[in-house]
């Protein structure tokens, strides 16, 4: 590299810069993410400026209705045709505006709301004092025990932060899948994943664990988001440039203006390959597949269960819309070096989640094994590199979610004395006992399992189908054995609630207010829905299937 | 100098962090070779600059220290939680949960 080029680097010509051009922001095409982060914003003055007695409801009346009108912009976006023919990158290139971004947002929109059901529910602990509470700690900088938290749950507080979190949270998942060059791919995946430590050591009972989970997701998530960092340094190092749609020019080969120092990095392949790895691995780490998914069982079982239903639900879409938009859109030239790895990934992740599932006692950690296998199939799908593909992932996406939150949210209305009784053996003849809660858990599993004529059936097969045309047909034998193994637990744990006695000091079921059961009975719809007529949502999300490059 | 050995320089610091989250048992510690991590990554972003005498990769240094400031809130106040119900920062001594 030439001195002169290097030093118009820190010095600039005399001549004062007479006009700067304005960066050109399409706010209409980014209205949803716009809207929600709006109102996280207004969120936190409401914990400001609005008295103690009224934040609650505030909170719950901004988040709403802002989630519904994301929702609305993302669907006025759609039938604009801004998912098919006028699909294009938005805000100076940062921005994708397609069909995947829009089906995975509205997907993240509707998840978000129904999670946002589930936190704001207060019937399902007894009345403290007089006041309703919720699933979050009164104070979370209370020690656990001590007196200050006493006091705290004698005056009355909640921490009503969980909403703006949660919309700060939805509010980087909107970006993540929509993500078009490798630093907002970065930021966003920070702007999700804050909030979530957060939120995960905010639980009312059983803090310890609570805070522990905490710890544990946060140094593991952080760890792993340097991975990624540097893996982006990498590929920028390799194509002088974080535009997705630059790197996979250069990766082809196909870029015309090449300088000297370009040429010099586009040879170098480990830049390329490592750099590759390193920002697939911590992609991986967020939908949590095998090798990368110890912190799952750990973090699903110590959040409080209405954030364990939104994490294992909008986390996994928004970061498989990432790692979909990645590979099929920056790294299709290299997907001759990517497809056997992720072929081994996909084999552990559905193999290791379900044996490892059978194992388990306790029903949060059983759920989140079962998430890992699902990863797994999740997977095979992405690999089969075709359009099928696409849509089969954002098919099974939006069932899965849902079905997801539906099913913690059962798990929250179990408790005993100690709060909720997440121990298998204490879930022995709930049908007995409450056969409604046992039943609506039962189409859960049952979808989860993916017998026909539910969600699960119709994605598992749309995305067997894409992997088998693909040319993946052992991955696919692979992925039915797992959902044989995987059916075994679903199972066991159906017979263990209608087959066996309950037990005379077993928990009871607690009656909760329509926000819960809204989210219950919206996953048990789409299940149902998804399941039995499947074909308009297979062919909304075969039209969403296309990426803008 | 060649910027080639700042990259270096990068990847040893890199490793240094990696190790260290790996090794040592205290929470701040393992927090601070993560921190140290993502320096080695602006390290890394500002030599690529140099290299391709675009300013991308400065920007992007900058970003990623609003990142990493942010990350230190959210990660001090969890820590900072568990430190005061434990009375410990170490990470072994989290076990409640196990396989």
């Amino acid at each position: 590299m030439s001195t002169t080029a290097v030093h118009s680097l820190w010095t600039t010509a005399a001549e004062p810069i007479t006009k700067i051009d304005a960066p050109k922001i399409e706010y209409g095409q980014l209205s949803p993410t716009l809207i929600v982060i709006g109102a996280a914003l207004v969120g936190v003055l409401i914990e400001a400026f609005v008295p103690r007695r009224s934040r609650y409801y505030a909170q719950v009346f901004v988040s709403v209705v802002a989630l519904c009108a994301a929702f609305a912009a993302v669907v006025a976006l759609a039938a604009d045709g801004y998912g098919t023919t006028k699909a294009h990158i938005a805000a100076m290139g940062a921005i994708a505006v397609d069909g995947p971004a829009l089906f995975l947002q509205g997907t993240i929109l509707l998840a978000g709301l129904v999670g946002l059901f589930t936190f704001a529910e207060r019937r399902l602990d007894p009345v403290a004092h007089g006041n309703r509470v919720d699933s979050f700690a009164a104070q979370a900088a209370s020690v656990p025990g001590s007196d200050s938290e006493k006091a705290a749950v004698r005056a009355g507080f909640t921490t009503t932060e969980v909403f703006p979190l949660l919309l700060f949270a939805i509010g980087g998942m909107l970006i993540f899948p929509a993500a078009n060059d490798l630093l907002t791919l970065f930021v966003a995946l920070e702007v999700l994943s804050l909030p979530l430590y957060l939120l995960c050591a905010l639980a009312r009972r059983k803090r310890l664990m609570s805070q522990e989970a905490a710890v544990k997701y946060f140094l593991l998530g952080a760890f792993a988001s340097a991975f990624t960092l540097f893996g982006i340094a990498l590929l920028y190092g390799y194509a002088g440039s974080v535009s997705y749609a630059r790197i996979a020019q250069v990766v082809d080969g196909t870029v015309t203006d090449v300088d000297p120092a370009l040429a010099d990095t586009m040879g170098n392949d480990a830049l390329l390959l490592i750099g590759g790895a390193l920002l697939v691995m911590g992609l991986l780490f967020k939908v949590g597949a095998v090798p990368f998914h110890m912190w799952t069982p750990d973090v699903y079982q110590g959040a409080p269960t209405p954030v364990t239903g939104f994490m294992a639900a909008a986390t996994k879409v928004a970061a498989f819309g990432a790692l979909l938009r990645l590979l099929y859109v920056v790294l299709p030239g290299l997907r001759w070096d990517w497809r056997p790895v992720m072929w081994a990934v996909a084999i552990i992740t559905m193999l290791g989640g379900a044996v490892v599932a059978i194992t388990q006692t306790d029903i949060k950690r059983l759920l989140a094994y079962s998430s890992i296998a699902h990863a797994g199939f999740i997977l095979a799908g992405v690999i089969a590199t075709s359009k099928d593909g696409v849509s089969s992932v954002l098919f099974y996406l939006a069932g899965y979610s849902f079905v997801t939150i539906g099913a913690f949210a059962v798990v929250t209305l179990v408790r005993d004395a100690g709060g909720e009784a997440t121990h298998l053996s204490k879930w022995a003849g709930l049908g007995r006992r409450s056969p409604l809660v046992a039943a609506v858990f039962a189409v859960f599993l049952l979808a989860f399992a993916g017998i026909p004529l539910t969600s699960g059936f119709a994605g598992k097969f749309a995305v067997f189908k894409a992997a088998a045309d693909g040319g993946a047909v052992p991955l696919v034998i692979v992925g039915v054995i797992s959902s044989a193994i995987a059916a075994f637990f679903y199972i066991r744990v159906i017979v263990l609630m209608f087959f066996s006695e309950p037990k005379p000091e077993g928990p009871t079921v607690a009656v909760p207010s329509p926000l819960t059961m809204l989210a219950i009975g919206m996953g048990v719809a789409t299940t149902l829905v998804l399941g039995i007529a499947p074909q308009y949502f297979l062919d909304l999300a075969g039209q969403a299937g296309v990426f803008v490059r | 100098m060649n910027p080639v050995n700042y990259l270096y320089l990068a990847a040893l610091l890199f490793t240094i962090g990696a190790t260290g989250v790996l090794i040592r048992r205290n929470a701040i510690v393992v927090f601070m070779c993560v921190e140290l991590m993502l320096n080695a990554c602006n390290l890394a972003f500002v030599a690529f600059s140099r290299m391709h005498g675009n300013l991308d990769g400065q920007i992007i240094a900058f970003f990623t220290m609003v990142v990493a400031a942010a990350e230190v809130v959210v990660g001090l106040a969890i820590i900072v939680s568990l430190f005061r119900t434990r009375h410990s920062a170490s990470v072994d001594d989290a076990s409640l949960m196990k396989l």
